[in-house]
């Protein structure tokens, strides 16, 4: 009787562990979907902690597999919710998908650029996302005016808004990546001219010298380690920077690029951390990916609430002494100014310079008279126009002395 | 030891009062061989778990504090090179070889915590601490370190390890660490405790305080953390408060809202946060707690 029983039972056993493990390697798979970094050692090591014992109990088996699978605070956060979605059926918050839309390539609009690469040309239509038919009867006069002027020289004195035929918009585009290039390795030659040891290390001295029977004829010094500069940008998206903010997407692309430390941030009514986003390497789809996070929910723009995140929940990782924060935004609060203001007071703490940059400052009989910039203007080391090449490629030798 | 009750009981017996996660972590930690990386707020207790895992397992703590440029030299080993120096000149005249022999041998080696902790005869808990003040450099290292758990000495040779370590890394996040770091570790986020976690750890700790009055100071620790602070206290911030108020002979805090407020510097630590807290503030949070 025991004979007949146990040779069902050990297939089922079989299939049971196979099921466990197809199941098994499923979820992985949505944890690699959103974002998680696993190899097939933690694959294997989830096994293992699977075959100890933890599935007995669903809560021991969720935060074994937690501590073992995340990697950060953000993994960390979410485990609980792709956990009880994929193993309980439960519905997962809505966070956590749109983080995965953001992040993966599943979001709609990149993957219906994936599915027409014979449009490649309509990458560039990606890329501008200045709405630019509105603005058409202003350009038409100074386009006209410069005709016969260099062509480089031309397009680094035009304000981006004026800016309305396609190509001349990929020019000012390649400009600014070009510029960030420019930017990032003056900086660095710099850097190394400067380096020259400052004091004498004794134990190292010796040790060099122990061939010369520790005469000391070599001498060792330190060396002050050179640290590259940090920059971090915090971009205005909202609909008043429409204008501006593909030809910006562009620079700092470049600064992403090319700088060996750098962070990127937008907002519009909140912050949004978008380095990863910008790590693309193709400009073009980096950009097309940003405007998506880049459109705004509501309208207006709450810097003050944005820079609140910001200090709160990424300076103290994306900030050192060495850090410049640059501020793209016409500085048109919708919010408190007044929290604007202590929020800067508070940015201003922890960072070498601030930089902030308004495209309208050069517009002429422009004032900061809006209240947001009037608050926040006290603690800013610089105050620059920035809505022409020009007035972009004047801020380098500034960011050089830093 | 793996059951997961078990090690909660013996780390609370060690002083140190974990949630269930954390026990988990451990037990995991034994399971997969796999070092422990703590991240969290300053002063949430990363650094106890360490030294209350070294308690379980009663073995040697050995810390290694993390900070911009340590290198090799100061985390692994080094030569006594005086020592060297002062043997040439006692030896001088003798044959070459059998100097040389004599000053690249043990005598003459600066055990560093990273070497140490691979050449104890009991696997010793190697704190790893503020891993993320560290350079990318040495991260990678420390890696390769990690997952071999082999040391090359080229005067000497492999060095392999006796027994592997309990390896816990703590970071505050002033830095984002690489990758490849993030995935040879177990993870486990630091979180201030919860009310009941807290007072258990102010009772554990602080020698002659009442139940009620630890949980009086857990839970006004609790609304002062939800209110906009520039710093916002940790644990340990929160035991030199219960500290203090046992100090100031302090039985219940509804009797002395004075000395509370007082003694508040214990946990606002900026020049802004103490200047908000006005004596109306404290007294209405105080009232809160009941």
């Amino acid at each position: 009787m025991s004979d007949c029983r146990s040779d069902p039972g050990a297939d089922d056993a079989f299939e049971v562990c196979r099921l466990v493990a197809g199941r098994l390697a499923g979820f992985l798979r949505t944890l690699r979907d959103n974002g998680f970094a696993i190899g097939l050692q933690e694959a294997s090591d989830a096994a293992a902690v699977m075959a100890s014992g933890y599935v007995a109990r669903p809560g021991w088996l969720k935060s074994a597999l937690k501590q073992l699978l995340s990697a950060r605070k953000a993994d960390w956060d979410r485990f609980d919710g792709l956990f009880d979605a994929f193993w309980l059926g439960r519905r997962v918050r809505s966070r956590s998908l749109t983080v995965n839309s953001a992040r993966t390539g599943h979001s709609p609009s990149l993957k219906s650029l994936q599915h027409r690469p014979d449009e490649s040309t309509g990458g560039d239509a990606a890329t501008d996302q200045i709405p630019s038919a509105g603005d058409a009867p202003a350009t038409d006069g100074s386009e006209g005016r410069m005709e016969g002027a260099s062509r480089a020289d031309n397009l680094a004195g035009v304000d981006f808004r004026h800016m309305t035929d396609p190509e001349q918009i990929e020019q000012a585009h390649a400009a600014a990546a070009r510029l960030a290039r420019i930017l990032r390795t003056r900086l660095t030659r710099r850097d190394r001219a400067r380096r020259r040891g400052y004091r004498l290390d004794l134990r190292r001295t010796i040790h060099g010298n122990i061939s010369h029977g520790g005469v000391p004829i070599r001498l060792v010094h330190r060396q002050r380690k050179a640290k590259p500069l940090r920059l971090v940008v915090l971009l205005d998206a909202s609909g008043s920077m429409s204008l501006y903010t593909g030809v910006f997407l562009r620079f700092i692309h470049g600064v992403l690029d090319e700088f060996r430390e750098a962070e990127a941030f937008l907002f519009h009514t909140r912050l949004a951390h978008v380095s990863d986003a910008m790590k693309e390497k193709d400009a073009a789809r980096a950009l097309d990916r940003l405007s998506i996070m880049a459109q705004g929910a509501g309208g207006g723009t709450r810097i003050g609430e944005s820079l609140q995140t910001f200090n709160r929940w990424h300076a103290a990782r994306v900030l050192h002494s060495r850090s410049c924060v640059m501020i793209v935004s016409d500085g048109h609060e919708t919010g408190d100014a007044g929290l604007l203001a202590s929020e800067m007071a508070a940015l201003a703490r922890r960072c070498r310079r601030i930089v902030w940059l308004n495209p309208m400052l050069g517009w002429p009989g422009y004032a900061p008279e809006a209240a947001g910039i009037k608050a926040a203007l006290p603690h800013v080391d610089l105050f620059a126009a920035a809505n022409t090449l020009h007035s972009l490629r004047a801020l380098e030798p500034y960011l050089a002395k830093l | 030891m793996n059951d997961r009750g078990q090690i909660a009981q013996a780390l609370s017996a060690a002083g140190y009062i974990a949630d269930a996660e954390l026990a988990t972590a451990i037990s995991l930690m034994q399971l997969l061989r796999r070092p422990l990386l703590l991240e969290g707020e300053a002063g949430v207790g990363k650094t106890e778990v360490a030294k209350a895992l070294a308690a379980l397992h009663a073995t040697e703590l050995i810390r290694l504090q993390c900070y911009e440029g340590l290198d090799q030299s100061a985390a692994l080993y080094e030569w006594n090179y005086q020592r060297q120096l002062l043997a040439i000149q006692a030896h001088r005249g003798e044959n070459a070889g059998t100097i040389e022999d004599q000053i690249f041998s043990e005598k003459y080696l600066l055990e560093r915590p990273l070497l140490a902790a691979i050449r104890r005869a009991t696997p010793p808990v190697l704190l790893i601490d503020e891993i993320d003040r560290a350079d990318d450099e040495f991260e990678a290292f420390l890696l390769e370190l990690l997952s071999d758990f082999q040391v090359s000495i080229p005067e000497l040779g492999t060095i392999k390890a006796t027994s592997i370590p309990h390896v816990v890394l703590t970071s505050n996040g002033t830095r984002e660490l690489s990758d490849a770091l993030r995935r040879r570790c177990l993870y486990h986020y630091v979180d201030y405790p919860d009310v009941d976690r807290e007072a258990r750890i102010i009772l554990a700790r602080i020698e002659g305080i009442g139940t009620a009055l630890s949980l009086q100071i857990a839970r006004l620790v609790e609304t002062i953390r939800k209110q906009d602070l520039r710093k916002v206290p940790g644990v340990a911030e929160t035991l030199d408060w219960a500290a203090a108020l046992v100090g100031l002979g302090v039985h219940d805090l509804h009797e002395a809202p004075e000395t509370v407020h007082d003694t508040l510097m214990c946990l606002l630590k900026t020049h802004e946060d103490r200047a908000r807290f006005k004596p109306e503030i404290t007294a209405r949070l105080l009232g809160q707690v009941a």
